[in-house]
């Protein structure tokens, strides 16, 4: 190892390098290969179809989440589609020896969710899964990203998928964030500020105070949305919270192993001088609560402000179709806007600290009558947190219902879906045309917003209603 | 899934100056149920395409008759969002084989490649006097030269070069993929993982 300064993301990406291809990719091994029941089966049949078999089964773990339904979920899958999909995921698995927390099995939940809370995330590996929230392993100083269905054959048949080395950006939010201020409306200002795109092409590191402040679930927030401003992943260095965090869970290193990994992980962070291609600082001092206002992450706004005018030249035309199909219009106020479903869970905020953040607007106060919400814990260890701390008791007594875990209208597989022409306001990562269903109409907030739309039926600063 | 050589492509081409063209659009979750790779080029921009009874929207740009061929011309940030490789097959099934664009998504553009759509990177100017091309003869030839890393409108002779890495070149020019170059280092890749930390 040379003695030149490094960055964190080149410290596990070069440990990672099989074979580097001259005008090419690198050849990139995986620690942790995630898999669900969309993006897999194509895969499985591709690796039959060469006579392949799965090269390290106890690497790769499956989850059902993406299709499965959030009510009844002891009864047989309606979709016949669905259910087919769930048993390819479930034969597929059991064929080749491959952990499988299917429908009904106490440990499923959104693969983003449970791969954490089990301790099979660890710092300083490579995490790739066909899912582009893959990113959200990053909070643990993991490299993770998302992949293709033929990359999720070359891990299964090889563990290694063909890779170049993306650029590097740092983010630096300094400060302190203020009050009603959450990851989710720290990750949705950067968005803002960088736009859906602006960073392609990028690994993202996050540092500076408000990300040593965080807690591992709102680390796992703000580098599950990575992908939203274009960058394959992002990533924060693991410290004593990640170590907290992840000491104890099930499979994580214990005993004499626990002490030779967590020497390895202290040495996970960006040397003093180390360089990015691409540095941005932002002050926690300016981050609002946030919601978006178009049909991409990147348009976003603190939620006391007015959507902005379409910027002059070639973008204009497509702000414009973006906003016509919101039903919005440039310079309305959000605060007030109509609001009919509410959305909490997903990948994204699908954490007990999530529904903590909720209950505590929702307590002592009622439900909207005319919003429907979806409360949909990540895993069924989340669940079980909601129930145990009082939460459900919370939610209840307000006229709210707790679904059952899965990814729910974040993609609107299943049936919950927000029909065409309704707002609603989700704590989710995507506000694409459709995403919740066709025609709907999606505003990205916090826990926080979404529980002040929940309660008075209208897009609410949630400030006014904390003490 | 082995795929067919990609050399020389000259063909017209359907115009969508749309930025930030995402998965979901290209095709929705719903139509993410299938088990096998087929027929996914029917849902191919199924909301934009068809109303919700199933009739063809008259002003969407695959409805209208007068375009066609085997290259997509989009406006920037084409494909963002999910890394569902479904939208590259939804693509692919439909006919095309190269997509241009003055700006990829990184997993989009990675999933292309995989299953034999060329990705074509070209300058925002160069975008535009495609649109203008097309604008004037909706029939306009486009050529896409592998070999020389070119792509051209035929009728003003105007050209640019774009950007390829040599392996993906190479692959795409003989329909080799990923998984053969990973099969033929297997033992490497165990020496390596016997190493690993996990």
């Amino acid at each position: 190892m040379s003695n030149k300064p490094a960055t964190l993301f080149d410290k596990v990406w070069d440990s990672h390098v099989v074979r580097k291809i001259e005008d090419g990719p690198d050849v990139f091994f995986i620690d942790r290969h995630f898999i669900h029941e969309v993006t897999s089966p194509v895969a499985f049949l591709g690796m039959e179809g060469r006579g392949l078999k799965v090269m390290f089964p106890e690497k790769t773990f499956a989850t059902a989440d993406h299709n499965t339904p959030t009510i009844n979920q002891h009864l047989p899958v309606q979709d016949p589609l669905s259910a087919n999909q769930l048993k390819a995921l479930e034969t597929n698995s059991n064929k080749y020896g491959i952990s499988h927390w299917g429908l009904g099995n106490p440990k499923n939940g959104i693969v983003h969710v449970v791969g954490p809370e089990n301790g099979i995330t660890l710092p300083g590996m490579t995490i790739v899964c066909g899912d582009s929230h893959t990113s959200t392993h990053g909070a643990f100083g993991a490299i993770a990203f998302g992949i293709g269905t033929s990359e999720v054959e070359m891990v299964l048949s090889s563990q290694c998928i063909m890779q170049p080395k993306p650029k590097k950006m740092r983010i630096n939010v300094t400060g302190k964030l203020g009050k009603g201020i959450t990851p989710k409306d720290v990750t949705l200002y950067i968005i803002s500020k960088l736009t859906a795109a602006g960073a392609t092409g990028y690994f993202v590191e996050y540092a500076g105070e408000v990300f040593e402040n965080m807690s591992m679930e709102g680390r796992m927030t703000v580098c599950n949305m990575s992908i939203e401003m274009g960058a394959r992943g992002g990533m924060i260095a693991p410290d004593e919270t990640t170590f907290n965090y992840i000491k104890g869970r099930e499979k994580a290193p214990q005993g004499a192993a626990w002490d030779k990994a967590l020497a390895y992980w202290k040495t996970l962070k960006t040397d003093e001088g180390a360089t990015f291609d691409v540095e941005h600082t932002y002050a926690a001092a300016d981050i609002e609560p946030m919601i978006t206002y178009g049909t991409n992450p990147g348009m976003g706004m603190g939620i006391t402000h007015h959507i902005p005018s379409a910027l002059a030249g070639d973008s204009k035309a497509s702000y414009e179709k973006s906003l016509q199909y919101m039903g919005f219009h440039e310079e309305d106020a959000m605060l007030g806007k109509q609001v009919d479903y509410v959305f909490i869970g997903s990948c994204t905020n699908g954490r007990i600290e999530d529904f903590r953040a909720f209950a505590s607007i929702v307590k002592g106060r009622k439900k909207a009558e005319h919003v429907t919400a979806w409360i949909v814990p990540g895993s069924h260890i989340v669940e079980q947190q909601i129930k145990d701390e009082g939460i459900l008791d919370i939610l209840t007594e307000a006229g709210f219902q707790l679904r059952q875990p899965g990814c729910s209208a974040c993609l609107a597989m299943n049936d919950d879906k927000v029909p065409a022409g309704k707002y609603a306001v989700s704590t989710s990562n995507r506000n694409f045309e459709g995403r919740q269903g066709p025609g709907s109409r999606t505003m990205l907030a916090s826990p926080l917003v979404a529980a002040a739309a929940a309660v008075t039926g209208v897009v609410t600063d949630p400030r006014e209603l904390m003490a | 899934m082995a795929y067919d050589k990609f050399t020389i492509l000259k063909s017209s081409a359907v115009p969508m100056p749309i930025e930030n063209v995402d998965t979901d659009q290209i095709i929705p979750a719903r139509f993410l149920k299938a088990t096998e790779r087929k027929g996914f080029g029917d849902n191919l921009f199924r909301d934009w395409r068809y109303e919700t009874d199933g009739t063809p929207k008259k002003d969407f740009v695959l409805n209208n008759p007068i375009y066609s061929g085997k290259i997509l011309v989009a406006g920037k940030n084409f494909g963002s969002g999910s890394s569902r490789e479904h939208a590259a097959w939804a693509i692919y099934d439909y006919g095309f084989r190269c997509v241009v664009s003055s700006f990829f998504a990184d997993i989009f553009k990675n999933n292309s490649l995989n299953i034999g759509i060329l990705p074509v990177q070209v300058s925002p100017e160069f975008l535009d006097k495609i649109f203008t091309a097309i604008e004037a003869d909706p029939k306009a030839e486009i050529e896409v030269n592998l070999a020389t890393q070119t792509i051209t409108i035929t009728a003003t002779g105007a050209s640019e070069s774009f950007a390829i890495n040599g392996y993906k070149k190479h692959n795409m020019m003989n329909g080799f993929d990923d998984i053969d170059y990973l099969q033929a280092m297997k033992e490497d890749i165990k020496v390596f993982a016997e190493k690993s930390l996990y």
